[in-house]
């Protein structure tokens, strides 16, 4: 018999073959997965792995984005190049209802329209197509109380999380058994940190949002953040002018509620390096976290995800 | 210094293709909260520049609000998770932390250290290969170290860090880490580990932990984190033994078949003879298909796609392993389980065992032994509660592909999954796959019940009475090849063939008579309990007799069915000539013309096969049988 000398594999192919991994065996246990496809970084990676989990195939689920239409324009023209060139479908959800109400992240506050916006549109989207397994691109380094999240996280047919019915996830084992009604969120980036994400896509070259990318927008300060006027809805004050400055982004969501950072940094590796050098955490950025103590956890019980 | 600033300050490029190559170790942190275990985590995150200025700023201010630490700023805060489990100051679940230098990326497993949270710890060693221990130099080897290190052992793995911690608190003293160096050995020489290290530090102050400590110039050693960054883990694959498990099978068009799944043991080449386990078919692999393009060979933990030479009928759940290679799946084997739910675990339960990518129904069927996880005492017991441990002997219903944890940890894993709530209530960790060689450990009974729910039905007779030429035995044959058909294990016992065989020496006297239908009774009590569904087709007039072959077996297990058809239809049909016969005289005593025939008072079902054709009788006695919960 040949001798086989064993190479360890990197940190990044470990990471990307237990995603794989992860991806593979949900397509094969449930009966009808959505991929959240949020337009961020993270939905690029977890996008990446499902293509290449299932190549030379597609990958066997739509895409689905919980849009507010307050997305910044650059977000929705890059969801629709990626999606023309997947080939999945991509099915957007927007909460009429909430639509209908008039609701806007500058007059009722961020944490009640995220609420209408998001996570309630969420709930309807995957009652309105019966999805029992949703994809999201969470990561454990987020925050505290992210460290503890499963890779499939359980939801009752409220779409709720409850502790106790979290199972233990040994190896790679995991328990996809469910009843009528119920479903789960699956974290396939569970252990991926953010430095390992951007080093990922400089390895890769996968394509991100170019708001990612310094270069100079127009942008007002409100509440010490600089928030970018991306189009005429933005209610300015009678003596705000929006300027030029060169930022970029962290994190993309709903624009008026995501703050840039003013940065020369135009290429992969002047961002990572801006982050490793950066003293403040990525998640500093949006302001839908700064709504109290323990956010993530509380959303998470609202069956929210990213 | 872990990161190197200098170098992603001013060449980026170059740091990044150096951390492009780095290696990924995952540990275990062991320790309760006292013994300094979120303090140490801290200190790592924290000396490793992984803290950021929002987490240091909100940890500062939570130290001062507490003031357990008397102005320092607290690390353990920085590491607490879920609210409620800051608010009792203990946590209780698995918590996974990341942190990169420029050696190596970690993943910290950090579990809660009390007996009560022993599924918690097993879950963060099951995918440990390192086991951070830490001992109070104040306490040394505790009940709890004891526990701690069992666990890790038992979990596989095979490097431990004994980290005395507190070192401040016993003066820096080389004599009483020494003591605890000792005492640890003595105990450790039971386990399987065979990498074990020491290092004293203190978690509070940084000794050791990223930095050399300068009041314990004794210890030679390098510090914790240098240690992490350096240790060779041992490679436990044995890279001949392979072990595909198929997870997905990707058929994009007719033009590809592909089998996808992480390589769980062994090498892969193009070329490699394979065999498909449980069907026994082989092929040989064609391609290893990615999507950065094909490779020539795949090693453990690599996800990919295989497609063969061959095509054959290969589906998720299989396991591909090398041609020549003498593994048999197995429907029986030891393991040891660890119990993670309140409702203990019940001997003869059937729940869903997951091992690999395969799911199959099974039962343990004796506890051999119960180890205190303290003490490591072994007891016997017949269930298995929270957080306990046990050697179990269990059994499966369809084969499964198993190796031993200690050998191949990937194909030797699997969990519990209670029917009823479907969750995780238990892991497994097999020692022993008991193949057809050497099954000399079986001591729980066979009952007809265990029979029974291997072949997952009802035992039972289903007995067809009537007149000769009613379409008994017409009908039996074809509800038997319909039951089949549809999964049931079923024989068919018709008056000829065991006339023929069982009975050839008896004639047709009264006696005889008698004689026979004894014996096809106590042969199909036989049948039930070895599980059958028993058909027997047979003109049986008596109703004494079938009362009889009734008590035989237990209520609900014998089904009468009278195939009544007319005396006219029968004699009409004659299939046998016997009628004329009888009618000529030359058969004495014949059932329906010179003997009576007593119809059954209340039979299960009743049919007549002139009535109806003998799709739609088929179709009525499956009914019949359900409302029967026979099927």
């Amino acid at each position: 018999m040949r001798e086989f000398t064993i190479r360890a594999l990197t940190h990044l192919r470990q990471l990307e073959a237990e995603s794989i991994q992860i991806i593979r065996e949900v397509a094969a246990e449930f009966r009808n997965p959505v991929m959240l496809y949020s337009i961020g970084k993270n939905s690029s990676v977890m996008l990446h792995l499902a293509r290449k989990a299932f190549y030379p195939g597609t990958p066997p689920f739509p895409l689905l984005h919980v849009a507010t239409t307050w997305e910044f324009r650059e977000m929705r023209a890059f969801r629709d190049r990626v999606a023309a060139q997947v080939g999945m479908e991509l099915i957007e959800h927007v909460n009429e209802e909430g639509r209908a109400t008039g609701i806007n992240p500058f007059d009722h506050g961020s944490a009640r329209y995220t609420d209408l916006m998001k996570t309630q549109a969420l709930k309807q989207a995957l009652d309105k197509y019966g999805f029992d397994a949703a994809f999201g691109g969470a990561r454990r380094d987020e925050g505290a109380s992210r460290a503890k999240e499963r890779v499939y996280s359980f939801r009752d047919k409220h779409h709720r999380w409850d502790a106790r019915q979290q199972r233990p996830e040994l190896w790679s084992l995991y328990n996809g058994k469910l009843n009528p009604g119920e479903s789960i969120r699956v974290f396939p980036l569970s252990n991926w940190a953010e430095l390992d994400i951007w080093q990922y896509i400089h390895l890769e070259s996968i394509a991100i949002v170019p708001l990612y990318y310094a270069a100079p927008r127009p942008t007002v300060v409100r509440d010490g953040r600089l928030i970018m006027v991306d189009d005429a809805r933005f209610p300015l004050a009678a003596d705000e002018v929006p300027q030029e400055r060169w930022v970029r982004f962290r994190t993309l969501g709903c624009y008026p509620l995501t703050s840039a950072i003013e940065s020369r940094a135009t290429t992969l590796p002047a961002i990572i390096q801006e982050m490793l050098l950066a003293r403040t955490g990525e998640r500093f950025g949006p302001v839908v976290d700064h709504g109290g103590v323990g956010p993530v956890e509380q959303k998470a019980r609202e069956g929210y995800v990213r | 210094m872990t990161l190197q600033p200098a170098l992603f300050a001013n060449d980026i490029d170059r740091y990044l293709k150096e951390h492009e190559s780095k290696g990924l170790l995952r540990f275990i942190t062991c320790g309760s909260v006292d013994d300094g275990k979120s303090t140490l985590i801290g200190r790592l995150l924290h000396d490793s520049r992984m803290i950021r200025e929002d987490q240091l700023a909100a940890v500062t201010r939570d130290s001062r609000l507490r003031g357990s630490v008397g102005g320092q700023v607290d690390l353990a805060l920085l590491v607490d998770g879920l609210q409620a489990e800051r608010e009792q100051g203990i946590t209780i679940d698995v918590a996974y932390r990341f942190f990169s230098t420029d050696k190596r990326k970690f993943i910290i497993a950090d579990t809660p250290g009390h007996e009560q949270y022993t599924r918690n710890m097993a879950t963060g060693a099951s995918t440990a290969s390192l086991a951070v221990i830490l001992i109070d130099a104040r306490y040394g080897v505790q009940l709890q170290t004891r526990r701690h290190s069992f666990i890790c052992d038992l979990l596989g793995i095979r490097h431990f860090m004994i980290a005395v911690n507190k070192m401040d608190l016993v003066d820096y003293s080389e004599a009483r880490f020494q003591e605890i160096v000792a005492d640890y050995r003595d105990f450790a020489d039971g386990l399987n580990v065979t990498d074990v290290r020491f290092l004293p530090i203190s978690a509070l102050n940084g000794d050791n932990v990223v930095n050399p400590s300068s009041d314990m110039r004794w210890f030679d050693g390098a510090p914790l984190l240098t240690q992490l960054e350096q240790i060779e883990i041992l490679a436990v694959q044995n890279l001949h033994e392979l072990r595909f498990p198929v997870q997905y099978v990707n058929r994009p068009n007719l033009h590809f078949r592909g089998y996808c799944g992480t390589l769980a043991a062994g090498a892969v080449e193009v070329g490699t003879e394979i065999r498909v386990e449980p069907s026994g078919q082989r092929s040989s692999v064609a391609r290893i298909v990615t999507n950065d393009g094909d490779l020539n060979v795949a090693y453990p933990g690599q996800s990919v796609t295989l497609t063969l030479h061959d095509e054959i009928d290969i589906s998720r759940g299989d396991t591909l392993v090398a041609a020549n290679s003498d593994i048999e799946p197995c429907t029986a084997f030891t393991a040891d389980v660890v119990w993670m739910h309140e409702t203990p675990l019940m001997l003869g339960q059937e729940y869903e065992i997951k091992a690999g990518t395969r799911i199959v129904p099974g039962r343990v069927v004796r506890i051999v032994y119960q180890v205190d996880v303290n003490t490591m005492a072994r007891s016997a017991t017949d269930t298995l509660g929270l957080n306990g441990i046990a050697r179990c002997q269990i059994e499966v219903t369809q084969p499964l592909v198993l190796d031993s944890y200690q050998r191949s940890p990937e194909t030797g894993n699997f969990i519990f999954i209670d029917k009823l709530s479907n969750l995780t209530v238990g892991a497994g960790m097999v020692v022993d796959a008991l193949n057809v060689g050497h099954i000399v450990w079986h001591d729980m009974a066979v009952t007809k019940r265990r029979r029974a729910e291997r072949n997952r039905q009802k035992p039972s007779i289903i007995w067809f009475t009537g007149l000769s030429g009613a379409g008994k035995s017409t009908v039996a044959d074809a509800l038997e090849r319909q039951l089949f058909g549809m999964g049931y294990n079923t024989y068919l016992l018709d008056g000829d063939n065991v006339r023929h065989g069982l009975c050839r020496d008896l004639g047709f006297s009264d006696e005889d008579r008698q004689e026979n239908i004894r014996r096809i009774g106590e042969v199909a009590r036989l049948m039930v309990d070895a599980g059958m569904v028993t058909l027997v087709s047979f003109i049986s007039p008596f109703r004494d007799d079938r009362r009889m072959i009734r008590n035989l077996v237990e209520d609900g297990e014998f089904i009468e069915v009278f195939v009544n058809t007319p005396l006219a239809v029968c004699e009409q049909r004659d299939p046998k000539g016997l009628y004329r016969k009888a009618r000529r005289g030359e058969i004495s005593q014949f059932t329906g013309i010179s003997s009576p025939y007593e119809a059954p008072e209340s039979p299960e079902v009743e049919i007549d096969t002139s009535a109806y054709d003998l799709e739609e009788t088929v179709g009525r006695l499956i009914a019949a049988l359900r409302r029967h919960r026979i099927i």
